[in-house]
């Protein structure tokens, strides 16, 4: 259980975090998203005592980040995949990590093993890829069997196998009552992973709520059918008071309803239905509706939603796909 | 238009790219997919020109690309964001590049405004995040508005906006008629974005097709139907139904069924015979990522291992020990590799293992050509996945180190 | 014991990067070398020195001489043993396994000042031996008045430069910066400071100026230093403290 109550940083001018206050929760993945330069990294850095916080405190399982004695063994955390020192081989690095909490040595070969690094134990962390730097430092954060994880963009430079290993691993630690607190740029990634979003923008919380709620409010989501009987279908809706939409294709869509409500009533008119399916629109799109909103909201700018989202601190989104007049005036020729 | 034909990279006798040949098509997004170290950044240089080939060739519009008349105007490519002299402006890299093929320096500030850098122009990239400088790497692709594009993961340290940006705009530069070539590990960004996919693993083409075909292809179509979860007799009776009527179910975790081999009307009939309600009826595709994962197995080249947690003092506390299968709300994913999809007999795009090469990646450890390949399990579905949670540590988890030794002899990609 | 775990992680991390081995062994060859090469010269030139030169001669001193260059590698290794955790981003890491800053610090300098204690100790002995070897007939014995306190007193102040080191590479955080600042420190302006008469009196007190006067057996002639050779190396000890003091209330505060 990570408490994080009423925190802020400032750096000078610049509101980093603004009073933010959440709970992440055992027993499920929480998702942290947020645009780049939100404050994730910032926040993260203060929950691991890196950082001091300008005002608020975070609180893990109760204590004071430097108060845990062994804090390997309350939280691990995976930072920076390069959060190491290039010249030390990978078991050195683990194994000054564990004496330092007073980990056992045959832990470190465990945690090898279990990231599938035990064949490249002795060499060199310079020489490794991304990739194999995000095993080490996943490692790292496994070493003191904690009941809390963190990882910041766990999967990057991963290839698909390492991606689906991670995800399962994240799942598996919460299934097994842990806490587990990932960010990540990933919507899609995300949308496989969490069960629980915490989303910020510009310092500030936007949503705390789980990932079917986060979806449901911040987008669309309507139940499509498909049906032979779908005159006499469109009747029985039509007298229950749900407003349908024929989208052409002889599909109909129902907002608003869920559909084991449509199941109900179509079983009790005997009507026969080819398709009953929720949709949903995906992460990404509520994601970008709910950022799009804040940042417009703080802009004061009217760009209509759906429109490329305005500047945001720290990186700017690019505009607009290119149209075809670029470079057209001195095309080669 | 990208054409390589019986291309193949040998370093010294491990062979890196064997007999690649392939198309990139105008006119639509192709993905290019493979595991670490099948040899896709590999081929990417040889595209480029920085790397020989052993043997075959690659052209861009029917020449080598050292042969291709002014080069930068008609290929750009975005190979790795760092490859920039960190101590430049970002303008000036643009402006250098420009300079050495002849092109206008109002061009760079076009580019810098597409790619959003124009309010960094005067700073020196050294303190660039990494989304910034994939945005430089990117705008310098652009410079020579060229027909070709190829991109090697392209969204790395982007954030949400960056990703759909970058999404669109290959979708854009393909939907104006131009050649785009883009590698990715991200199976679900490159569901969304790629037309068309090929497919690579121990530098043999594994498949060349649209994204469409690859998924159904390479997993099973299924519909998820759910029963009133008040009445569980309901589902039973839809379960033996459907299993009789020669259908495939498989329950889900949130108590839906995933039912492979009927078509969605016929399930519906079987329903309505067995007098069962139905609460949902909806048609699924499998993932992208999942027909990826199905189709190359055998070609990955490490594997992790389930955690032991030996020699640990600090148990979890008795209370705070939930089932070990604990449903995932919201997503019906059930085990991993699903059984093969029936209509195409077992392993349709199983490893090539009839006419080995000789001695594709010669490293020691790496399951090759002759040798059985351990990761190979086509009979075994789900204990293949070595991150499942084990409840307890059984001798056959305990045993998967040494049978699946990792091989890391080499680097995942040359980055 | 979170100190002796801290200490044992501290002896891990120090033992098992090569920059330890190299910077400590050039300490202690370059050191020995140069100290044997100027001995072999000095009984040379000693027939034709004047009287005054002959009569301050004095042989323990020569034999450390080498250690105005080894020192440099002494601080290589100080500041190596902090900045590489900025430079390579480990502090992080470090950090969030040992919370507690001082324990973590000075867990961290209570290792490598032993080691570098061991390393010039041994080193301090051997220049001693070899270099009396060289110089014949004009050599000290080790038995000599205030010979041994000069010999220990040369392993000291190659610890204490390695400790300065360490607690100037603490503020500063970059590599680079802080060899950009101790090098020409130790090397420049320490000697340029020491050899202009008008400037001679605050040279005297710089760490290594003060703290070299604890190698000397015989005072020179014209000597007006203030203080004696403990005097010195107390001054030394002075800037030390304060160096690392300044570490620590640096890392106490910032943001890691």
């Amino acid at each position: 259980m990570i408490e994080v109550a009423g925190l802020t940083k400032r750096y000078g001018e610049k509101m980093a975090v603004n009073q933010l206050t959440f709970a992440v929760r055992p027993g499920i993945v929480t998702g942290f998203l947020g645009p780049n330069g939100a404050g994730k990294s910032t926040t993260m850095r203060m929950m691991l005592g890196l950082d001091r916080p300008t005002a608020g405190d975070v609180r893990i399982d109760g204590q004071h980040y430097d108060r845990l004695k062994d804090p390997l063994t309350y939280i691990g955390a995976l930072l920076d995949a390069k959060a190491m020192h290039g010249g030390r081989s990978a078991f050195n690095h683990l194994l000054c990590l564990a004496q330092s909490n007073g980990i056992p040595r045959s832990r470190v070969h465990e945690v090898l093993d279990t990231v599938g690094l035990t064949a490249v134990a002795k060499k060199k962390a310079k020489g490794f890829s991304l990739g194999m730097g995000q095993r080490l430092g996943i490692a790292g954060a496994l070493l003191g069997d904690p009941r809390i994880l963190m990882f910041d963009e766990p999967v990057n430079g991963l290839d698909p196998e390492g991606i689906h290993w991670i995800r399962n691993l994240m799942k598996s630690l919460a299934a097994q009552g842990r806490t587990v607190f990932v960010s990540s740029h990933l919507m899609s990634e995300m949308a496989l992973t969490a069960d629980h979003l915490v989303v910020i923008g510009q310092g500030r919380l936007l949503a705390d709520t789980s990932m079917a709620d986060f979806i449901r409010e911040n987008s669309r989501s309507y139940v499509r059918i498909r049906s032979p009987q779908r005159e006499l279908l469109l009747d029985v809706l039509h007298r229950a008071g749900i407003i349908v939409v024929e989208n052409g294709v002889g599909t109909l869509e129902v907002d608003g309803h869920r559909p084991e409500d449509i199941g109900e009533l179509a079983a009790q008119h005997r009507i026969v239905l080819h398709e009953l399916s929720p949709q949903q629109a995906s992460l990404e799109e509520a994601f970008m509706q709910l950022t799009a909103e804040s940042v417009e909201y703080h802009a004061h700018t009217d760009t209509p939603l759906g429109a490329a989202p305005p500047p945001l601190p720290g990186e700017q989104p690019g505009p607009p796909a290119p149209g075809p007049q670029w470079g057209d005036d001195w095309k080669k020729g | 238009m990208i054409e390589a034909v019986g291309l193949t990279k040998r370093y010294g006798d491990k062979t890196a790219v064997y007999n690649l040949s392939f198309q990139v098509r105008p006119g639509s997004v192709t993905g290019f997919l493979g595991p670490n170290g099948s040899g896709k950044s590999t081929t990417m240089r040889m595209i480029l020109g920085l790397d020989n080939p052993s043997a075959g060739q690659v052209t861009i519009g029917g020449y080598p690309y050292r042969r291709l008349p002014n080069a930068p105007r008609q290929v750009g490519a975005l190979l790795d964001a760092k490859a920039v002299h960190g101590g430049r402006h970002a303008r000036n890299h643009l402006l250098c590049l420009a300079q050495l093929s002849g092109i206008p320096a109002r061009r760079v500030d076009e580019v810098l405004g597409v790619v959003g850098l124009q309010d960094v122009a005067k700073k020196r990239s050294k303190g660039f995040s990494l989304g910034m400088g994939q945005r430089l790497g990117i705008a310098a692709a652009l410079l020579g508005d060229p027909q070709v594009l190829l991109f090697d993961e392209p969204v790395n340290g982007l954030d949400p906006e960056g990703i759909l940006w970058v999404r669109n705009l290959m979708k854009s530069l393909a939907a104006e008629g131009r050649t785009v070539f883009v590698s990715s590990h991200l199976m679900s960004e490159m569901a969304v974005t790629a037309d068309h996919l090929i497919v690579i693993g121990r530098g043999q083409l594994l498949a060349d097709m649209s994204v469409r075909d690859f998924i159904s292809h390479n997993s099973a179509d299924f519909a998820r139907v759910r029963t009133p979860g008040t009445d569980p007799a309901q589902r039973e009776k839809l379960t033996a139904a459907l299993t009789e009527a020669g259908g495939q179910v498989l329950p889900e975790q949130d108590g839906g069924l995933r039912v492979t081999g009927l078509p969605l009307p016929r399930i519906s009939d079987l329903a309505h015979e067995a007098d069962v309600r139905l609460w949902e009826l909806s048609p699924h595709q499998a993932s992208l990522e999942e027909a990826y994962m199905r189709m190359t197995q055998g070609a990955v080249d490490y594997r992790s291992t389930t955690d032991q947690r030996a020699g640990l003092q600090q148990q979890l506390p008795p209370g705070a020990v939930p089932p070990p299968q604990m449903p995932v709300p919201g997503q019906g994913q059930p085990g991993w590799y699903a059984p093969p999809s029936p209509q195409h007999g077992g392993q349709p795009f199983a490893m090539p293992q009839g006419q080995p090469p000789a001695g594709p990646y010669g490293a020691p450890g790496v399951p090759g050509a002759g040798v059985p390949n351990p990761y190979a399990q086509p009979a075994q579905p789900a204990p293949a996945q070595p991150a499942q949670p084990a409840p307890a540590p059984s001798p056959a988890a305990s045993a998967q180190p040494s049978s699946a030794a990792p091989d890391l002899t080499k680097p995942e990609d040359a980055r | 014991m979170a100190a002796t775990q801290v200490l044992r992680s501290e002896w891990t991390k120090i033992r098992s990067v090569a920059s330890t081995l190299w910077t400590l062994s050039l300490a202690a060859v370059v050191t020995v070398v140069l100290g044997v090469l100027i001995s072999l010269l000095s009984k040379n030139e000693f027939d034709n020195m004047s009287a005054k030169d002959r009569l301050s001669f004095d042989p323990t001193y020569i034999s450390f001489a080498g250690m105005s260059l080894g020192q440099l590698a002494m601080i290589v290794f100080g500041v190596l043993v902090v900045s590489n955790e900025y430079s390579t981003g480990m502090i992080r890491t470090s950090l969030s396994a040992v919370p507690q800053r001082g324990t973590f610090l000075f867990g961290k300098m209570a290792v490598a000042t032993v080691l570098a204690f061991l390393v010039g100790i041994v080193t301090s002995f051997v220049a001693f031996f070899l270099g009396q070897a060289m110089l014949g007939s004009h050599k000290a014995a080790i038995g000599d008045p205030g010979v041994l306190r000069a010999v220990i007193g040369g392993g000291l102040y190659m610890t204490l430069i390695a400790v300065f080191s360490m607690g100037v590479a603490t503020m500063l955080r970059s590599p680079m910066l802080s060899l950009g600042i101790l090098m020409p420190f130790f090397f420049l302006i320490s000697a340029v400071l020491g050899n202009v008469s008008a400037t001679k009196k605050i040279g005297q007190f710089l760490p290594d100026q003060a703290g070299s006067k604890i190698m000397q057996v015989v005072t020179p002639l014209d000597d007006d230093v203030p203080y004696g050779p403990w005097g010195g190396l107390g001054i030394m000890v002075l800037w030390v403290v304060v160096a690392v003091i300044g570490g620590y209330v640096l890392l106490k505060r910032r943001d890691a």
